[in-house]
């Protein structure tokens, strides 16, 4: 145990992800011996992210307005909408440039064990978007896990009523990967998800 | 395949122990307590990442240490693996594999094939249906690796359901409306794993049965025939056409349909393959309670010796591990299933003492004393 300020700082480094006891007791040290503008500026960086950071109104990604930049983009197609978990899940489908509709971000995934239902996720304000009848399509893009299918299982049968076009993101082989490298449940899904060639 | 040497660090009550092994027959004799048992435990975790004795991975690490070391060469037409695994109660385990590290230690499962003899088998035939689906689903993953990933699949899918059954349950009786807008996406989910896994079973069963016969028939003139009937918590009769695996689906949705009202009074699932079993019968009658205590050590040789020649179908011998189950076995039972295992490839057999190992297993032997083993 270290005196107060120092064992504090390790107590609060140690409840982040990803961060045991000796990683946080390095951090700490870092910090002791960095300079004292550096670390103003990380502390600045960490309440400003808790001030000024806020949830998009319409897709509940994270925006410094009330809408997110995606959001507020008027050559994003407003036909289509993409559910993901996670406001990380939008980023990464965005580095692709594949997809130029707009996003819902749930906020998790449907998991009994966790105690995480649907009324815990933010399932109410998609259906009162899909409920204008622009979007013809909406893209499940939940995790390809347990809980990520049955959500987006979950999601399918609610909006079946409305009659729009919902897909679900593929699962298969990586590309550039080697098959023999592939574990038998992703090759075994990518055998179920074949397509036929056309020429 | 054979294992050609063994090396234990800090495992159960060795040190440090070395054991160079040969194809054929090995002994180790040795008082009880001494750790003849550990040996092919061992060996067993090799194969399985599991132990047949205990269901946690602590008790295997040597008191006082923090990890435990298996490592095992195993040869298999005429090239040799070395596994490596270190065993890390309460974090993960590592793996090597030649030296090199694999990024999951399940990637090696299935590189050594055991079949193993044990004293607690006889819980095959007289204990919980648990142990026998244990059974059919270990024989299932050695046979192929995939089905650990559809087991796991499946557990998965049951415990999100149960603690929705859980939670809705309690509301139920504190007659609030539970919330089951979510239920049945897990049916359905608890359908498609679920009638994965009892396909495979049944299908399993299937192959099983002649082979079951015909072992019980060379070990026993007593009782019989044997006749192996899967009762599955979603089929009302054991006697079925065979079915396929949307038809299962379809079976598993319907009874999960009937029993609705019970889940929510109970709070948990009560229709799938973790509620099944695999009745025994002998002659007509149920093994468990009519058999006896030579018939059912005979069944349960039988249902061993049946899945190392289902094993051994899909090419290579696996290795054969008989811990001290002469010990239980009368004469001239352990002649006949002497004569029945030596002819494999490798066999190892521990016993307390050398009258207990018949003349037919003579081979390589080794004692085991205080934690050390040698060979005579």
């Amino acid at each position: 145990m270290y005196e107060g300020a120092v064992q504090n700082l390790i107590d609060e480094l140690g409840r982040l992800p990803g961060v045991g006891p000796k990683s946080a007791q390095r951090i700490a040290f870092h910090l002791l011996a960095a300079e004292t503008a550096d670390v103003k500026r990380l502390a600045n960086a960490l309440v400003e992210v808790k001030e000024r950071v806020r949830f998009c109104s319409v897709c509940g990604n994270v925006a410094e307005e009330s809408e997110c930049r995606i959001c507020r983009d008027p050559r994003r197609d407003t036909a289509v909408i993409c559910v993901v978990e996670e406001s990380k899940d939008v980023v990464a489908i965005e580095r692709t440039r594949e997809f130029r509709g707009r996003y819902h971000v749930l906020g998790g995934a449907i998991s009994p064990i966790e105690g995480v239902g649907p009324d815990d996720l933010r399932i109410k304000e998609l259906m009162t978007r899909l409920a204008d009848g622009q979007i013809t399509e909406l893209i499940l893009a939940t995790d390809p896990n347990l809980e990520g299918e049955a959500t987006a299982t979950y999601l399918a049968r609610l909006v079946k009523p409305m009659g729009l076009k919902v897909t679900r993101l593929a699962s298969g082989l990586p590309v550039g990967g080697d098959l023999e490298y592939a574990d038998e449940v992703t090759l075994g899904r990518a055998f179920e998800g074949r397509r036929s060639l056309e020429f | 395949m054979y294992v050609s040497h063994l090396q234990l660090t800090d495992y159960r009550s060795y040190a440090e122990v070395h054991i160079e092994l040969e194809p054929g027959i090995s002994t180790f004799v040795g008082p009880n307590g001494q750790g003849k048992t550990n040996l092919v435990e061992a060996i067993g975790y090799v194969a399985a990442q599991s132990s047949h004795r205990v269901a946690t991975d602590s008790p295997l690490v040597r008191k006082g240490a923090q990890r435990a070391i298996v490592r095992a060469a195993i040869v298999k037409d005429g090239r040799q693996a070395v596994v490596d695994l270190e065993i890390n109660p309460g974090k993960a385990n590592r793996a090597r594999l030649n030296r090199a590290p694999v990024p999951r230690p399940r990637e090696v499962v299935g590189l050594l094939r055991t079949v193993l003899f044990a004293p607690e088998d006889l819980a095959l035939v007289k204990g919980d249906p648990g142990e026998r689906r244990r059974f059919l689903d270990e024989l299932l993953v050695a046979r192929a690796p995939r089905m650990a990933g559809v087991r796991a699949d499946y557990e998965r899918v049951l415990k999100q359901r149960n603690a929705l059954l859980k939670s809705a349950s309690a509301q139920f009786f504190k007659r609030a409306e539970p919330d089951l807008s979510t239920l049945e996406v897990w049916n359905e989910h608890l359908a498609v794993a679920g009638a994965e896994l009892l396909a495979a079973r049944l299908a399993l069963v299937g192959e099983l049965q002649p082979l079951v016969a015909k072992s019980y028939g060379e070990l026993t003139s007593s009782g019989g025939p044997p006749v192996l009937q899967y009762r599955s918590s979603a089929l009302a009769e054991s006697e079925h056409p065979p079915l396929d695996r949307a038809q299962l689906v379809d079976i598993l949705r319907g009874a999960l349909a009937e029993v609705h009202v019970q889940e929510l009074q109970r709070g948990v699932s009560l229709v799938g393959p973790h509620r099944d079993d695999l009745h025994l019968r002998l002659d007509e009658l149920p093994a468990k309670g009519y058999a006896s205590q030579g018939e059912s050590w005979s069944y349960a040789l039988a249902l061993r010796l049946a899945g190392f020649e289902l094993l051994r179908a899909d090419g290579d011998d696996p290795v054969l591990l008989l811990d001290d189950v002469f010990a239980e076995l009368d004469s001239e039972r352990r002649r006949r299933l002497a004569e029945h295992v030596r002819h494999a490839e490798q066999v190892l057999v521990s016993a307390a003492v050398d009258a207990d190992i018949p003349p037919e297993l003579q081979g390589a032997r080794f004692s085991v004393r205080e934690g050390g083993v040698e060979r005579a």
